[in-house]
């Protein structure tokens, strides 16, 4: 059966090819079969046989533990929410439940199935107008875009947004590869500054708080439910500790309201070493960015500590929250891992992916201290270097052409051997 | 016989499709940007130019045998600031709360590039009758744009046209709202209207390919 399909598929291909919907059955055909017909690891000047498809799917493999323990936690807060949180908190028996799953499975698969359906209908009608083979681009951004916003986001405005993220943030430069932004980051910018009430706040992160307010205020009789973020949390002004709400293993893991994908920072890191061992991502921006977030985070730690910012000031509870622990809470891990190693939208050049890393890392928790309207700055952070990342490089290879041709006047050129020096080498040897 | 001669017809029409100000010329990108959250500051705008442009450029058309060259941009500059402030205080006068909207932008048609432009670029040389043409015909070309932008920009960003709600009321929950719809925060800000007019331009040169520039 399954091999009918594929010759079906093949003899409808065979039949289209040079019409004009002829990318279309392409993309279906590659989409589900391995291509017949590939670059081979032949040639002196092919470094990996590994195609667009391969590394995409690469990025997904990691990117389905995040999935996974989104849709646990998307059950786990709703009723920790409802019936209060577990007092001797057992991972298997309050978190890995078959009710937590299929509580997140059914909220979490409509956002995953509207991001790949529009996308993709967007990604072929675009091929087929414009005459070019479908990328598989969209198959890691159609994955990211349900794990970075909220559970809650409703499903028209993810619609909305995807197609405004296709268009404007990829197809309008040319489509996969040509793109200055990245196209998940676009449709969550777009959701942000679109449906900031949608996207913010205690009500949107725990499945269900926002439907019960509304019952609330329609005069049902049911309990208000919510749950901040961390980094909500304390922009909100909250000084005392933030230990009182979640431990420090509790953000570790990821057992924290957040966007569906983000929480979990272990396995953020699984999924980056993950990415780092088969190459497909950039140790440099990873590490940089991380360094970033830490210097910018001991900087506004000393402040604190130096006594430069009062007690009362609206920065302090975000200022003295440590600077690693930034690292745990909101979505930076996430980004650094699977956003900012983005190899079309950063930075090219060795040098270039330190200053770019760099300069996220540092970004995204100055915009997260500094702007109590952004709790979470990352997103902006990525984008803005995006911008950038062209800039970075420009100067990078300036630099490196300047440090050659400076070499190569310096360069003494060795005089010609005589007969007389010749002979003195021989002696001394 | 025809009211205008088919070349003077082009002088108003060019500017309305091919020779778009906005879309073609990428002149006056500021002020679309700034005021086309409402429909009725646009229109209100592109009345305001419309009349700067079209008495300017006769204005200057008429000067444009006694202008010495070397100071010309001034002399251009005291026409368009003097029209200005006559459209400014008829605004303060009659429409309070729109001159208060509109703001700075209002001063800021001094600048328009597309007024110095067409100045620079024809009433100095041509006649009063062709001069007033070109005037009304990238004013237009102009407030078309203008007036589009500001229509996509109100009515998904506040649900409202003129101010009139036409998509119900998101308070009470009628209309669209009822079936949960929002209205569209990002099309408030300025960034929007850099897309909308961004969109307009690539529809438009998608229809005509001649208007593709060479990269």
């Amino acid at each position: 059966m399954a091999l009918q399909l594929k010759r079906r598929l093949h003899i409808l291909r065979e039949k289209y090819r040079g019409k004009k919907m002829a990318p279309a059955f392409n993309a279906l055909h590659t989409f589900l079969y391995t291509p017949n017909d590939t670059t081979h690891g032949r040639g002196t000047h092919v470094k990996a046989v590994d195609d667009l498809k391969r590394t995409m799917n690469t990025v997904i493999m990691a990117l389905v533990p995040c999935l996974l323990f989104g849709m646990f936690n998307t059950g786990y807060q709703h009723y920790s929410a409802i019936n209060g949180f577990p007092e001797n908190f057992s991972v298997f028996e309050h978190f890995l439940t078959w009710d937590n799953f299929w509580l997140g499975a059914v909220t979490v698969l409509p956002l995953v199935i509207i991001s790949y359906g529009v996308g993709l209908a967007i990604e072929f009608l675009f091929a087929v107008i414009k005459g070019h083979e479908v990328e598989e681009g969209y198959l890691v951004t159609g994955m990211l875009v349900p794990l970075i916003i909220p559970v809650d986001t409703p499903l028209w405005m993810l619609v909305i947004a995807v197609a405004f993220g296709v268009v404007i943030g990829k197809e309008v430069f040319g489509g996969t590869g040509m793109n200055i932004l990245n196209p998940a980051l676009t449709i969550r910018a777009f959701l942000f500054f679109a449906y900031p009430t949608w996207m913010s706040g205690d009500k949107v992160w725990v499945h269900g708080a926002v439907e019960r307010s509304n019952e609330i205020a329609a005069g049902a009789n049911v309990d208000a439910i919510s749950g901040e973020t961390v980094l909500g949390y304390l922009a909100a002004g909250n000084t005392e500790g933030i230990a009182a709400k979640y431990d420090l293993a509790d953000m570790f893991f990821g057992f924290i309201p957040g966007s569906i994908g983000e929480t979990s920072t272990f396995l953020i890191l699984l999924g980056g070493l993950f990415l780092i061992f088969t190459k497909i991502a950039s140790w440099r921006i990873m590490v940089s960015a991380v360094i970033g977030s830490l210097v910018m985070g001991l900087i506004f730690n000393g402040a604190v500590a130096w006594e430069w910012i009062p007690e009362y000031s609206k920065f302090y509870g975000l200022m003295s929250f440590e600077f690693w622990q930034h690292l745990l809470v909101g979505g930076l891990a996430f980004g650094i891992v699977y956003m900012a190693t983005d190899p079309v939208t950063g930075s090219q050049t060795n040098r270039g992916k330190w200053i770019y890393g760099f300069l996220i890392g540092f970004i995204s928790v100055m915009i997260r201290v500094f702007n109590p309207g952004y709790p979470e700055g990352v997103f902006l952070a990525i984008l803005l270097m995006n911008v950038f990342a062209p800039t970075i490089d420009h100067y990078v290879v300036r630099g490196n052409v300047r440090r050659r041709m400076k070499r190569a006047q310096n360069a003494t050129i060795h005089p010609k051997l005589t007969e007389e020096s010749e002979a003195l080498k021989v002696e001394t040897v | 016989m025809a009211l205008l001669s088919k070349k003077d017809a082009n002088l108003i029409l060019d500017p309305l499709a091919d020779n778009n100000p906005i879309t073609i010329q990428v002149l006056g990108i500021c002020s679309a940007l700034a005021i086309t959250a409402e429909l009725k500051a646009s229109v209100v705008m592109a009345i305001s130019v419309l009349f700067v442009m079209g008495v300017g450029n006769v204005v200057i058309s008429l000067m444009r045998n006694v202008i010495p060259s070397k100071i010309r941009i001034i002399v251009q500059l005291i026409v368009v600031a003097t029209l200005v402030i006559v459209v400014d205080q008829v605004l303060k006068a009659f429409a309070y709360e729109l001159s208060k909207t509109l703001s700075v932008f209002v001063g800021l048609i001094i600048t328009n590039c597309i007024i110095m432009g067409r100045f620079e670029a024809f009433a100095l040389g041509n006649g009063i009758w062709r001069s007033f043409l070109d005037g009304i015909g990238n004013a237009l070309g102009y407030g078309v744009i203008l007036i589009i932008v500001g229509f996509f920009r109100e009515l998904l960003g506040s649900g409202t046209l003129f101010g009139i709600p036409v998509l119900g009321d998101p308070i009470t929950k009628t209309g669209l709202y009822s079936i949960g719809y929002e209205n569209n925060g990002f099309m408030i800000i300025p960034p929007a209207a850099l897309i909308v007019v961004g969109i307009i331009i690539w529809v438009q040169r998608s229809r005509n390919r001649a208007l593709i520039e060479e990269a």
